[in-house]
C-alpha cells in the first residue's frame, strides 16, 4: 500500500496501476485501496501548496485516480454512501462554455470527500438556483474564463438572493481573469486562485459550520 | 536542426532598423494630411524607443487591447461585428477615432459566414453555439489522438491537410484522400496525385472554400478600409503578423490542455520532438504574415506557459526551448516579437529574461509589473498590464490611481508601453477613457 501512495504521489503512473492491481488481485480491500488513494492525493495537494507541484500534475493524478476507479467500482457492491458528505455545487456560468477548472475542481472536491454536483458550462442562474433547490449544497462555486462571466456571476448571485437562498450557501468563484475585486462585484464570499486554493477554503468553510 | 536558432545574426540590429523605417514610412497608407503622417510617425517612434532601449521616449505610448469592447462601445452584438462588415467598419473606427491611442487595434474578428461554409468546428461563436450577443470561444477536444506524433513529426503539412483540417473544417474532409505529397515526384504518380481532386466529394469541398475565400476577401476589403482610415489620421497597427509557440500550437488546438499535460508524462521526446518540428514552420509563419502586413511585431499569444500551467522544470524542458527558438528566428529577420504572455509569469522571469537586447516585447498580463521591470528591463521592453477586472467593476477614481501606480512601477525611465492585461470587453466606458486619459498625461518623461 505505501508503494501505491508513494507512486501515485511521484506521478509514476505505470507502477501506481500496477500497483493498484496487484493489490486487488492478492485481495485487498477496495475501501482500504481508495482510503489510500486519498491519502495520496493529500500529498499532491500538499506539494502542490508548497509549489512544487502544478496544473499537470493534478491532471496526472485525476488520470490515475480515475484508473484505480474504473477498477474498483466493479468490485465495491453497496452504493456509495454518501451520507454526511458536504455538498458543493458547481458549474460554469452564462455564457462561457470552458470547463477544464472547473473539471478539475470537482475532481478535487471529489477526492477529498465532498459530494460533488456538476450542472456543466454555460449555465443560466436559473439552472443554479434550480440546482439549489434540489441538491441543497452548502456551497456553490461559480466558474468563468471570460470577462464576461463577472456579470453572469452577479446575476446568479441577485438569482440566488431572490430565490431566498443566499444565506443557505456560501459561493466561491475563480478563473481566468476572477479576482477579489470581481469577488466584491459579484457578491460571492470568495476568490479562489487555483484549484487546491478553493478546496481549502470549501474545507475551512465546513469545517467552521 | 538542432542548431538553428539558436544565435543572435551578426546583422540582426540591421535588419530591425530596416523594417522599422519600412513601418514608419507607413507607405501605402492614405494619410489625411501632412500632419496626419507626422502624427503617425512621431507615434511608431514612441514605439521604436521603447523597444530598441537605446533612448527614453519622449512619453508612453498607450496602446490599450481593445478586445471586443469597441463592439460594446458602438452599441453592435457580437453577431453583427462577425455578420456585418459595414456594422464592424463603423464600430472600429468609432472607437479609435473617439479614444486617440497611440496604435490601431486591428480587430479580432473573422467572418461569421466564412466559418459555417467550411462548418468549422474548432469554435463556437456567436448565433452558432453561443448566443448573438456572446464572443466566439473554443472548444477544447483532442482534434490529434496521442498515437499520431509521428504523423505530425514526419510531415506537419500532411498532418494538418489529412488530419487535422477534416476534423476541424467539416466541409473538407475530402482532404483525408489527398496523397502525401512529396510522394509524386514520377510521371506515373500524376494519377494518384490528380485522381482524389476529381471525385464529386471532393469538388463540393474545392467550391466551399472557394466561397469561403470570395466571404473573406469581402470582409478584408472591410478591414482594410477602416484600418487605412485609422492609420491614415496617425495611428499606425499596434501588431501584424501572427504565430505561436509551438507548445501552444499543440496544447491549444491539437492535443488540448489535458492531452498535452499528460503527455508530459507519458510520451514526453515525441512532445519535444514535436515542437521541435514546428518550429522552423513557426517563424516562417511569423516572418510571412508580418510580411504581408508590412509590419514589424508578430503578436504571439503565449498560453501554457503559465505560473501554474507548468512546473519550473517542465518550462524549460517542454516549453521554452523552442519558444526561445522562435523569438530568435524572427529576431534574426529583423521582427520584434511581441510576447503575451497571458495569465501570470512571476516565476518565469529569469528564465525569459534570456532574449537579445532591444528586441522584443515582452506584454504581460497577471504578473507583477514592478518585479518584471527588475528582471527584464534592462534587456526587453515591458508592456502590460492594466487589470480588465478593474476597468470592468472599478470606479474611474480607482483607475486613475492604479493608473498612475502602474507606470511609477513599469515607465521608469523607458523601456514600457502601457496597455491592458488583456482585451477590454466589458469594461466601463468611462474607466477606459479615464485609463487613456491619465496614462495619457502621467507618461510624460522629463526630459
Amino acid at each position: 500500500m505505501e508503494e501505491l501512495i508513494k507512486a501515485l504521489i511521484e506521478m509514476q503512473e505505470a507502477e501506481a496501476i500496477r500497483k493498484a492491481k496487484e493489490l486487488l488481485d492478492k485481495g485487498t480491500d477496495p475501501v482500504k485501496l481508495l482510503e489510500a488513494c486519498s491519502t495520496a492525493m493529500e500529498g499532491v495537494g500538499s506539494r502542490f501548496e508548497k509549489g512544487e507541484y502544478f496544473l499537470p500534475h493534478l491532471m496526472m493524478a485525476g488520470e490515475m485516480l480515475r484508473q484505480i476507479s474504473d477498477m474498483i467500482k466493479p468490485l465495491i457492491k453497496e452504493e456509495k454512501s454518501s451520507k454526511g458528505k458536504s455538498k458543493y455545487l458547481i458549474g460554469t456560468v452564462k455564457g462561457d462554455i470552458h470547463d477544464i477548472g472547473k473539471n478539475i475542481v470537482t475532481f478535487l472536491l471529489d477526492a477529498n470527500g465532498f459530494e460533488v454536483k456538476d450542472i456543466g458550462i454555460d449555465q443560466p442562474p436559473e439552472n443554479f438556483v434550480e440546482g439549489i433547490k434540489e441538491f441543497q449544497p452548502q456551497i456553490v462555486g461559480m466558474s468563468g474564463l471570460l470577462t464576461l462571466a463577472f456579470d453572469s456571476m452577479k446575476e446568479t448571485v441577485q438569482a440566488i438572493k431572490d430565490a431566498g437562498l443566499r444565506d443557505k450557501v456560501r459561493i466561491m468563484i475563480g478563473g481566468g481573469q476572477c479576482s477579489e475585486q470581481v469577488k466584491e462585484y459579484a457578491g460571492a464570499d470568495a476568490y479562489a486562485p487555483d484549484a487546491i486554493a478553493g478546496v481549502k477554503i470549501a474545507k475551512q468553510w465546513i469545517g467552521g459550520k | 536542426m538542432k542548431q538553428r536558432f539558436m544565435e543572435l545574426a551578426p546583422d540582426a540590429e540591421q535588419k530591425q532598423e530596416e523594417r522599422f523605417n519600412i513601418w514608419r514610412a507607413g507607405e501605402g497608407i492614405p494619410f489625411a494630411d501632412a500632419d496626419a503622417k507626422a502624427a503617425y510617425q512621431d507615434r511608431v517612434t514612441l514605439i521604436k524607443d521603447a523597444v530598441q532601449l537605446k533612448k527614453k521616449p519622449s512619453r508612453i505610448a498607450v496602446c490599450p487591447s481593445a478586445g471586443f469592447f469597441p463592439m460594446q462601445y458602438a452599441g453592435i452584438s457580437m453577431y453583427d461585428a462577425m455578420y456585418d462588415y459595414g456594422a464592424l467598419k463603423k464600430a472600429v473606427e468609432k472607437y479609435h477615432l473617439d479614444l486617440e491611442l497611440d496604435a490601431y487595434n486591428a480587430p479580432t474578428m473573422v467572418p461569421g459566414k466564412a466559418l459555417e461554409i467550411l462548418d468549422y468546428k474548432l469554435y463556437q461563436w456567436p448565433g452558432h453555439g453561443v448566443a448573438k450577443e456572446r464572443e466566439y470561444q473554443f472548444v477544447e477536444d483532442e482534434y490529434m489522438k496521442v498515437g499520431e506524433y509521428y504523423d505530425l513529426i514526419d510531415d506537419p503539412t500532411a498532418f494538418f491537410l489529412n488530419r487535422f483540417f477534416p476534423r476541424i473544417f467539416g466541409a473538407l474532409k475530402p482532404f483525408e484522400t489527398i496523397p502525401v505529397l512529396p510522394g509524386i515526384n514520377e510521371i506515373l504518380l500524376v494519377p494518384p496525385f490528380a485522381r482524389p481532386f476529381g471525385t464529386e466529394p471532393m469538388k463540393k469541398a474545392l467550391t466551399a472554400l472557394t466561397q469561403a475565400g470570395e466571404e473573406t476577401l469581402g470582409f478584408l476589403a472591410a478591414l482594410g478600409e477602416v484600418g487605412g482610415k485609422v492609420m491614415g489620421r496617425g495611428f499606425p497597427a499596434f501588431s501584424g503578423g501572427f504565430t505561436k509557440a509551438p507548445f501552444d500550437v499543440i496544447g491549444d488546438s491539437l492535443r488540448g490542455t489535458r492531452g498535452i499535460m499528460l503527455d508530459m508524462f507519458r510520451c514526453p521526446d515525441e512532445l519535444k520532438e514535436a515542437c521541435e518540428r514546428l518550429t522552423p514552420i513557426m517563424v516562417k509563419y511569423g516572418v510571412n504574415s508580418c510580411r504581408a502586413f508590412g509590419h514589424i511585431m508578430p503578436f504571439i499569444p503565449l498560453h501554457k506557459g503559465a505560473d501554474g500551467f507548468l512546473s519550473d522544470e517542465q518550462f524549460q524542458t517542454f516549453y521554452w526551448p523552442t519558444l526561445r527558438k522562435v523569438i530568435t528566428g524572427l529576431v534574426n529577420e529583423g521582427f520584434v516579437p511581441q510576447l503575451f504572455a497571458e495569465g501570470g509569469y512571476n516565476q518565469r522571469l529569469d528564465v525569459i529574461s534570456d532574449v537579445p537586447k532591444g528586441k522584443v516585447v515582452w506584454w504581460f498580463d497577471r504578473t507583477d509589473m514592478k518585479k518584471a521591470k527588475e528582471k527584464l528591463g534592462h534587456v526587453a521592453c515591458i508592456a502590460g498590464n492594466f487589470p480588465v477586472d478593474l476597468l470592468i467593476t472599478g470606479k474611474p477614481d480607482e483607475i486613475r490611481a492604479n493608473c498612475k501606480q502602474l507606470i511609477e512601477s513599469a515607465g521608469k525611465d523607458g523601456g514600457y508601453i502601457f496597455t491592458t492585461g488583456a482585451g477590454m470587453q466589458g469594461a466601463k466606458p468611462a474607466n477606459v477613457k479615464a485609463m487613456v486619459q491619465v496614462a495619457k498625461e502621467y507618461g510624460i518623461y522629463q526630459k
